[in-house]
């Protein structure tokens, strides 16, 4: 493809690098990436991708802008209360890259939709806030074949890993979800806003990387902080081969909607 | 083996290197990119980047006034 001029301005630091070039530009500008959850982690995830110039980016979310959202999902402004999130993130996106095209699903993961949304994307980014729909999408993506990058926050802390077919996906870490009740999402328990922009633009760069080929992906590592310390840790995780979904005898072959805690209800990602 | 022309005296760093990097990025190993540029930034900093990146500078010669060619090999 031929950049216009615009294009050669607007992309013109990426094209400097030289592990990027115009050649991982148009690597970029031909992605495919879905954002599942338009929340903390998905706004920045969703802009940063956006200004790479990723070509087709589709968001899904069932839920719609709550003032108690902007405190750091910062796609959405305070004349958005109110509206689905999807679309607030898209008329961002177009805002700032008109080059972006955006699909949007106005709709919650479900164990009935999953496989139909991701297969048309080269990539998966888990933007959610609930363990339910984190084995749901690491499910899906470890059947479909699709990588994605997992990522999670609450509090001071945040975890992410990125997944990819033949790698430790999350249920060889973390075998099932924690009972319902046990464990606060981030709108319960509480979150420091400007993480939700310290893992989702790792998460952002993971997918530029993957994209463009460039680097080593965090694969086989579950990088985790806290902001509080400012300790980051990589933790070597291993394939496992009793993995219950991608292990030698996987025993989950249809992909399940693990029951939500009650108190989930109004969640707020 | 072809010679591409590019003029980019009008550009400012880092333009120059990027627009270089564009017409590159059309041209065939072996291929030649002729570009003209002025002296000052545009002088010492595209030759030293084209070689950075993995690119052969065959020539760097004087044209005329602040102008000068440079010979980059893909």
């Amino acid at each position: 493809m031929d950049f216009n001029e615009d294009q050669i301005q607007r992309y013109s630091r990426h094209i400097l690098l030289q592990d990027v070039g115009v050649e991982g530009q148009e690597k970029i500008s031909n992605g495919k990436v879905l954002i599942i959850g338009a929340g903390g982690l998905g706004a920045p995830v969703a802009l940063y991708l956006a200004a790479a110039g990723v070509g087709t980016i589709g968001i899904i979310d069932g839920d719609v802008v709550d003032l108690s959202n902007l405190q750091r999902q910062v796609i959405h402004f305070t004349p958005d209360v109110n509206k689905s999130k999807v679309q607030s993130a898209k008329e961002k996106i177009n805002l700032l890259n008109p080059d972006v095209n955006v699909i949007t699903y106005y709709d919650l993961l479900t164990a009935s939709n999953a496989l139909e949304i991701i297969k048309d994307y080269d990539f998966i980014v888990d933007g959610t806030d609930n363990f339910p729909v984190k084995f749901l999408i690491n499910d899906a993506c470890v059947k479909a074949g699709k990588p994605f990058s997992h990522g999670g926050i609450l509090r001071f802390d945040g975890q992410t890993i990125t997944v990819l077919p033949g790698t430790a996906c999350y249920r060889c870490v973390f075998h099932a979800p924690p009972p319902a009740n046990a464990v606060p999402t981030c709108s319960q328990a509480g979150v420091l806003g400007a993480i939700a922009g310290m893992l989702g633009t790792i998460q952002a760069a993971e997918v530029l990387k993957y994209l463009t080929g460039v680097g080593d992906l965090l694969t086989n590592r579950l990088l985790t902080f806290n902001a509080k310390t400012m300790d980051f840790r990589t933790i070597k995780v291993k394939h496992n081969h009793k993995c219950q979904v991608c292990g030698d005898h996987p025993t989950i072959t249809d992909l399940i909607d693990y029951e939500q805690a009650t108190c989930e209800i109004k969640s707020n990602h | 083996m072809s010679t591409v022309k590019l003029d980019i005296t009008k550009e400012h760093c880092p333009m120059t290197f990027v627009k270089t990097k564009i017409a590159l990025s059309k041209l065939q190993s072996g291929d030649i990119l002729e570009v003209l540029l002025v002296e000052g930034e545009p002088l010492q900093n595209v030759p030293k980047s084209s070689r950075e990146q993995g690119y052969k500078v065959l020539e760097v010669s004087h044209v005329e006034g602040l102008v000068h060619k440079v010979l980059i090999e893909k």
